[in-house]
């Protein structure tokens, strides 16, 4: 049996030993293991037990994950609360495919995706429309309080969790997401104590402007990596609440900075929950500085590779909703398009756009009077994820054009800022 | 020679060629495409990390700062370790994160896996160390390069 190093309650070696059966062991011995690398001297009780977990997709070559789920199976093991988990890969009906792309899809990439879905169901997933990046948005409804803690994976969930919402959470991998929603606990270290939360970087906004979220984000992720950031000055532009739009820009802010570096927290001076409570006791006293000016968002702007085999010609898919939009966000896109289209007297897009937004989101936005617009444009809305759609090899060399960081670093997207894509989109070249 | 200690997290003994990132490993973008063909090695490819990208990984000791991106990180590393197409050994120069500690942790206990991570190797070792190099690893942490 494993040496703990952290202190385990009787109930906890219990477990550890055994007594409530291998697999049950196992977990325990995995979230011990993952602790005590991190010097975590104890367990704390998850406070939000509803769950989120990364691994969505049942791609046939994650035998260990179906087989681990298998085992809690047999050993009816099962999360201490409903859990909600990335988009699913595949959407037929809104995202077309032709006949050899399904093949590759349904009988090669996604093969166990049925299977799985039933096995996520077996240990605890909340519904059919649980599936997204966005869980702690209203209409999805996974929202934790501040000081909460929690087992969650998907790096934009955990930055979003911590930061806006002031929960704790760790960036977890997937299975040690599940693992401590199955135990109901986790190690209790890093952005779980007040020191882990600390910035160990000042960030100076001096732009002239908004900076786009997903490049100032993928900036400040790239240069600081696994660090905390506090942000001084974006508050000029964003104001002191906390508003749908100020939380759909920190949303994408914060997955670039996740996923172009490591960011797990973040704190907005005069806006995040913690910062207005502590402001700048939050930076340590070794901080170092990063001052970020239009130049240098224009240099990390630049600095994106393209990856298209022929750069020069025309993109044509778009995908914007890295992470999943916000109701607001569907809303202006819609607004934007129609302007855009209006202004040259268009009435379509000129290239497939898809925009996609978590079931729950979808469901209301199709009840709005800007579903009907947005479709007649002739966009697609779908609650995939772009990122496991472009997994397909075949997809891969087509020429994906998005407004997305993360999904530019996992794939051969093509980053766009709003503006531009908006502009292709409706004026560019047919 | 020149000999490094740093901590044990998974020990063995390897024997072999370092392949070096002076940048944070973007797990899921440098495996995800070698992992997907169900390839028999792994060439990294992410494209946003230039010391790595095109290059074999597996067999080697990946000599990095860290690993960064996705949370899908450690269940990568448990798949391309169950795969057997991993690098043989992890050798951070920072204490290792949390993903990848996941990963390393999830093929010990639930795979068995040979796979062996040393970290806090220091700042020192990551700016010594050049992909090529030959290098011996020893269960007690150490890191010689030859």
């Amino acid at each position: 049996m494993y040496t703990p190093k952290m202190h385990l309650t009787d109930e906890e070696m219990a477990i550890l030993r055994g007594e409530k059966g291998d697999t049950l062991a196992k977990v325990m011995e995995t979230v011990v293991r993952f602790g005590d690398i991190f010097d975590a001297p104890k367990l704390v009780p998850v406070t939000h037990h509803e769950g989120h977990l990364v691994t969505s997709f049942g791609i046939g070559l994650l035998k260990p994950l179906f087989k681990t789920m298998d085992e809690l199976i047999q050993d009816n093991l099962k999360t201490k609360g409903p859990f909600t988990l990335d988009p699913r890969p595949i959407d037929y009906k809104n995202v077309k495919c032709n006949l050899l792309e399904k093949l590759v899809f349904s009988k090669i990439m996604y093969s166990k995706q049925d299977m799985y879905e039933e096995q996520l169901m077996k240990v605890g997933l909340k519904n059919k429309n649980a599936f997204s990046c966005t869980c702690y948005l209203d209409e999805v409804g996974n929202i934790p309080k501040m000081g909460d803690i929690l087992s969650w994976a998907e790096s934009s969930a955990v930055v979003y969790a911590n930061s806006v919402l002031g929960a704790r959470c760790n960036r977890n991998s997937g299975m040690l997401d599940l693992f401590g929603s199955v135990l109901g606990k986790v190690p209790y270290f890093g952005l779980l104590t007040d020191e882990g939360r600390k910035a160990t970087w000042c960030v100076e906004l001096k732009t002239t402007k908004l900076p786009e979220a997903q490049i100032l984000g993928s900036a400040i992720g790239m240069k600081v990596m696994e660090d905390v950031p506090y942000v001084i000055g974006l508050d000029k532009f964003l104001g002191h609440e906390l508003n749908d739009e100020t939380k759909a820009y920190l949303k994408d802010f914060g997955a670039a900075s996740a996923s172009n570096g490591a960011v797990g927290l973040y704190h907005i001076d005069k806006l995040t929950p913690e910062a207005k409570e502590l402001g700048e006791k939050l930076i340590t006293k070794d901080a170092k500085t990063y001052v970020i000016d239009d130049e240098e968002i224009e240099r990390v702007y630049k600095s994106y590779p393209i990856m298209w085999k022929k750069p020069n010609k025309r993109g044509n898919l778009v995908f914007i909703g890295c992470p999943h939009l916000t109701y607001s966000q569907l809303i202006n896109w819609t607004k934007k398009i129609e302007k855009g289209l209006n202004d040259v007297n268009k009435k379509k897009v000129n290239r497939r756009v898809i925009m996609t937004c978590a079931p729950d989101v979808k469901e209301k936005f199709m009840r709005s009077e800007y579903y009907p617009k947005l479709i007649s444009f002739g966009v697609k809305l779908s609650s995939i994820c772009p990122l496991m759609y472009t997994n397909n090899p075949i997809t891969h060399s087509k020429r994906i054009m998005t407004n997305s960081n993360k999904l530019r670093t996992y794939s051969m997207a093509r980053y766009y800022k709003d503006d531009d894509l908006l502009a292709l989109i409706t004026k560019g070249e047919k | 020679m020149k000999t490094f200690k740093g901590r044990v997290l998974a020990g063995g003994y390897f024997k072999g060629e370092a392949i070096v990132s002076h940048q944070g490993v973007n797990t899921l973008a440098t495996f995800q495409k070698s992992a997907l063909k169900n390839a028999k090695q792994v060439i990294a490819s992410d494209q946003n990390n230039p010391d790595l990208y095109g290059k074999n990984i597996t067999g080697l000791a990946l000599c990095l700062p860290i690993t960064i991106g996705s949370t899908t990180g450690g269940l990568v590393i448990q798949t391309v370790c169950s795969m057997g197409i991993n690098p043989s050994c992890f050798l951070f120069s920072e204490s290792i994160d949390s993903l990848a500690a996941s990963g390393i942790v999830l093929a010990k206990v639930w795979n068995d896996s040979k796979v062996i991570c040393i970290d806090k190797l220091g700042d020192e070792f990551l700016n010594t160390i050049k992909s090529g190099d030959q290098i011996e690893v020893k269960e007690d942490g150490s890191v010689t390069i030859l």
